[in-house]
């Protein structure tokens, strides 16, 4: 049987990757959404393992709504890239500063 | 034995598509190890007796959102190496603080207080127990009101890529619902005496 404690390792491990990812691509808005797709991946992940060891199903239920979430912010941040693009031709990072004061 | 077996092929798998993710050079290629990421981590919700998680992020993830990003890395001209400039500028302090990040929550995880002696194993369910029937019960009494929550913001979402999305095009004829409601009957009859 494997304990709960190796599942927290997994989720640990893909959380922080998903951190090291937002600051290595930090040009690339498409694998930023990425990095944050990971990190709720984790999040999930430990939803999920709690959900199985204290025998409840409310973290199952609760990985739904960021299941909710993630794909609502991945379709708005994908439709305002689609925006940007076309205004700019460009979906580079440094050059989304149009907002800057 | 051979869930143990299972559990760190999985796992281990998933860690390592979850870094080939960060580390690829093209975005498709993330895009792909995404994939084998989230097919890898669906194998977990498995293992944890949530077949119905694991097979609606088969679904909404792989099916849906991954679809998406592959869509608009198609549509968009990227221009990957103007994206990678100063990949390794950030690697010291990204990584630093993830590395604190992981310490402190594997320390949390290993500090005992989730072992197997204080949290007990798990035992599996039998086969008698219906994962999605036992999801839907709680979620359309305990849960209802996130759950109609939920139905707003993805209305919300799917509103929003809309309208930041369509362009509508000065040549292409539209119907001009206001004028036509305002429209009198004097604006469109005239009678006249033969």
């Amino acid at each position: 049987m494997v304990p709960l404690s190796h599942y927290l390792l997994i989720g640990a491990a893909l959380f922080s990757i998903g951190i090291v990812g937002l600051f290595l691509n930090r040009k690339n808005v498409i694998t930023i959404l990425m990095c944050i797709e990971l990190i709720l991946l984790a999040v999930n992940i430990n939803f999920v393992a709690f959900s199985h060891f204290l025998n409840d199903l409310g973290g199952q239920i609760f990985v739904f709504f960021v299941l909710t979430i993630a794909a609502s912010e991945v379709a708005v941040g994908l439709a305002i890239l689609m925006a940007f693009y076309r205004l700019r031709r460009s979906i580079n990072v440094e050059d989304l500063n149009t907002l800057q004061g | 034995m051979l869930e143990s077996i299972f559990f760190y092929l999985f796992g281990g798998l998933a860690t390592i598509g979850a870094l080939l993710v960060v580390l690829s050079r093209n975005p498709m290629h993330s895009v792909m190890w995404l994939i084998f990421c989230f097919f890898n981590a669906a194998g977990l919700f498995f293992l944890l007796d949530a077949e119905f998680i694991g097979i609606i992020t088969i679904l909404i993830y792989v099916g849906a959102v991954m679809v998406l990003f592959i869509f608009v890395i198609i549509m968009l001209e990227v221009n990957v190496a103007r994206m990678r400039e100063g990949f390794l500028h950030h690697l010291p302090l990204g990584g630093m603080i993830a590395m604190l990040v992981f310490i402190e929550m594997a320390s949390a995880g290993f500090s005992g207080v989730f072992s197997a002696e204080q949290m007990g194993t798990a035992v599996h369910l039998g086969q008698e127990v219906n994962n999605t029937a036992e999801i839907g019960k709680e979620l359309y009494t305990h849960y209802l009101l996130g759950f109609e929550l939920a139905a707003i913001i993805l209305l919300a979402a799917l509103v929003g890529s809309v309208v930041l999305t369509i362009r509508s095009r000065k040549d292409a004829k539209y119907q001009n619902i206001p004028a036509q409601i305002a429209v009198k009957k004097s604006d469109r009859l005239r009678k006249v005496r033969m």
